[in-house]
């Protein structure tokens, strides 16, 4: 169980896993994630479905390299099994109803809101993309984004694509242009979506944001990933992870997501130096 | 003649200043010359109170005249014939409000140490006696069980005796529920779980965990697809409380489930395991239950400075007597008749202090507890770094959202009669996710219950 079928690397930082959970595969929708523990003393982590094959009995994911659990993932090979992997948890995406939406995604942000852009896609809505990078070196997904939706823009921040700009420069521009849209999908860092709401809240644009905050079991009971939505507590593991995002307290949830940053940075440092000794050969 | 010593026996344990440093068992058990000593105690009465007081009616005089005897194997056997986890029970039980609350010795005197008798015996079986395979004639009928807390593990073990093939279905990556993420490994070493749920495993009932039921596969899908005949929900109480006041979204807040889970199940304390706990100085535990004494000590364990913070006095602490005094020989501060109003934070978002109000107890409410009610004027600061919510939990809505038919009460309990029948066919359920936030013998005894009458309800059926 649990054996990792693929792996790619998708850019320096990012890895994508196919694995192998014919249970998980087979209920599996867009918006809801897994808890992941690679080795039994690892960590529970959380991780969006960005995919799904139903008759392959696959899940895939798509981990950005920041944790001492992340780094033993990608230390991980195809033939290896992942110590657990739960799921589907979480309440799927609503996707009916809506005609014409544009998804946004940011940086990583993009491996979430693919398979969202997907779904609607495939339901006869019009999809408008935005998906927004540092830098064309870091671009990922950009074949099976462009598949997914009707129009995308793919805009770096430093313009080494052709594109520069923020994706809210491009959401922006997309409203002046008379664009009506029924919804706005942002999936990315918190700042991001913080930002994206701003512009759309003053459009009057119904949006939705996917939010990621600590977890430990996903079913609701650590608690670890409340959030204030609406002035109300919300876990974003069985409430969530899809929020109305002008509802939501970014600037709370932001302090929160810190909370665990100086473990994070010594968790990189131990292993680069981990890495060296090996290249020594020590 | 029976020994007529008013006083239990003492159990050795480590001393406070020692063990609030480690996370090694607080109690050690009896030798077994004590356990004779104070099984001599038992008077062995014609109509034994005590089995009564038990949730799962162990056979209480018929195994302490065994230990007495010295037949220490042969007395394990005898709790085992009604109690499916005995080095649990013996460990976690409120015995003074259940078997050893009835007992005669106890209107003059001391109970009879019964939790410690039962302790001994399952540790005395786990050192030197051998898990024989009990011959079980296999009934050919299929039963899940949802959760593999004590209510699930009880049930899933009585039925497996009847013969029946019983899957569990587990959310975590490890079985045992409350007994793993919640009780700390010094009041119940996980070693002694771990080893309860393999003598349960060798009796055929198969664990899958990682599997969450209403999620990845639905009750009505394990009647209709995978074949079980009944499905016995044991999923608990697991969703914490807040108190909604403000600051409850600073860093350094936790419900008491985040908190004993990151050191119990995920082993954070321990630099062998991945998942990170902070440190901190001074930690407030909000509630007075055994969670928030388990919290506390496992605060205090990390070396904080911890306060209790409860609202009513000490009379009215739910938690168990030998919790209190525990944690009170380990420096534990209790704040009673005292609650929060405010976290206050720093300019990045920590914790800094609490801000509390005294409470008076005026007239009993609803509960029959006195109600706590503010004093004017009375706030004050405690100066922390960390506050823990230890206000109970309700049941998860994952299962009841999920099954059509299945009944729940305003509080999210499932309905079920005393037997754990539910409104659904074929659907039992039991232990705090129809009780609510209760104890472990309580949900074993419901788990009990509803064994037998899934038994019932196959064999009519067929």
């Amino acid at each position: 169980m649990n054996k990792i079928i693929e792996k790619r690397v998708l850019n320096e930082n990012v890895v994508l896993m196919k694995i192998y959970a014919p249970r998980i595969a087979k209920k599996a929708e867009p918006g809801q994630f897994v808890i992941v523990m690679p080795s039994e003393k690892g960590e529970r982590i959380p991780l969006t479905i960005a995919d799904y094959d139903r008759e392959a009995g696959s899940v895939t994911i798509i981990f950005q390299v920041v944790g001492a659990t992340t780094m033993e993932m990608s230390d991980m090979n195809e033939g290896d099994e992942l110590f657990a992997f739960t799921g589907p948890l979480g309440t799927p995406s609503h996707t009916e109803g809506v005609k014409k939406v544009a998804v946004i995604g940011g940086g990583l942000g993009c491996a979430i809101a693919y398979p969202q852009a997907k779904k609607l896609h495939s339901l006869g809505a019009q999809v408008d993309m935005i998906a927004g990078f540092r830098n064309k070196d870091i671009i990922i997904l950009e074949e099976e984004m462009k598949a997914a939706s009707t129009r995308l823009f793919v805009m770096t921040d430093d313009g080494s694509n052709g594109n520069r700009g923020f994706v809210t420069n491009k959401l922006e521009e997309l409203f002046e242009a008379g664009e009506k849209y029924d919804e706005v999908i942002a999936i990315g860092p918190l700042m991001m979506m913080k930002f994206v709401c701003k512009l759309t809240e003053k459009y009057g644009i119904k949006t939705i944001v996917s939010m990621n905050p600590i977890m430990i079991d996903g079913t609701g009971m650590c608690g670890g990933c409340r959030l204030t939505v609406g002035g109300k507590t919300k876990f974003a593991c069985v409430d969530g992870p899809d929020f109305d995002g002008h509802l939501v307290d970014f600037d709370e949830i932001i302090l929160r997501s810190g909370t665990y940053r100086e473990t994070e940075a010594k968790a990189r440092e131990a292993h680069c130096n981990l890495m060296k000794m090996k290249v020594k050969g020590e | 003649m029976p020994n007529m010593s008013l006083v239990k026996n003492p159990m050795p344990e480590q001393a406070p200043d020692v063990r609030n440093k480690n996370f090694d068992e607080v109690a050690l058990g009896y030798t077994p010359e004590t356990a004779i000593e104070e099984a001599k105690r038992c008077l062995n009465c014609k109509k034994p109170l005590c089995v009564a007081g038990c949730p799962v009616n162990v056979k209480i005089p018929e195994f302490i005249s065994l230990v007495a005897q010295g037949r220490f194997e042969e007395a394990y056997l005898k709790i085992r014939e009604t109690s499916s986890l005995p080095a649990v029970c013996g460990r976690v039980c409120p015995q003074e409000r259940q078997c050893e609350s009835k007992c005669i010795r106890g209107i003059k005197g001391e109970a009879v140490a019964i939790g410690r008798l039962e302790r001994f015996c399952a540790d005395y079986h786990m050192a030197h006696g051998e898990d024989v395979r009990p011959g079980i004639v296999k009934n050919g009928h299929k039963v899940a069980v949802v959760g593999a807390g004590p209510a699930g593990l009880t049930c899933a073990g009585d039925l497996a005796r009847l013969g029946y093939d019983v899957t569990v279905f587990e959310a975590f990556h490890v079985a045992g529920g409350v007994l793993i993420y919640g009780i700390p490994e010094f009041r119940l070493p996980k070693d002694i779980v771990r080893r309860e749920i393999e003598s349960l495993e060798n009796l055929g009932v198969s664990i899958e965990t990682n599997t969450v039921v209403g999620k990845a596969i639905s009750v009505d899908e394990l009647m209709c697809e995978e074949g079980f005949e009944a499905v016995f929900i044991g999923t608990g109480a697991g969703l914490p409380s807040f108190m909604n006041i403000p600051g409850e979204g600073l860093i350094g807040v936790y419900s008491a489930n985040e908190f004993l889970t990151r050191i119990n199940l995920m082993k954070a304390y321990r630099d062998d395991y991945a998942t990170p706990i902070k440190h901190h100085n001074s930690v407030a535990v909000i509630g007075g239950g055994n969670v928030a004494m388990d919290a506390a000590r496992c605060a205090k364990r990390l070396g904080a400075n911890v306060y209790i913070v409860y609202r009513r006095g000490r009379e009215e602490l739910p938690a168990r007597a030998e919790e209190i005094h525990h944690a009170e020989e380990e420096g534990i501060i209790f704040k009673l008749l005292s609650n929060p109003k405010e976290i206050i934070g720093d300019e990045n978002g920590n914790v800094k202090a609490i801000k509390c109000v005294e409470m008076d107890l005026g007239e009993p409410d609803a509960s029959g507890r006195r109600r706590p009610v503010e004093k004017s004027d009375s706030d004050f600061i405690i100066e922390v770094d960390s506050v823990i919510m230890a206000l109970g939990t309700s049941p998860n809505p994952l299962i009841k959202n999920t099954t059509e038919g299945l009944v729940v009460n305003d509080r999210g309990c499932i309905v079920a009669n005393e037997t754990g029948k539910t409104s659904k066919d074929g659907v039992y359920a039991g232990g705090d996710a129809v009780t609510g936030a209760a104890t472990v013998i309580l949900a074993m005894g419901a788990g009990k219950q509803a064994a037998a009458a899934i038994d019932e309800y196959i064999k009519n059926k067929n």
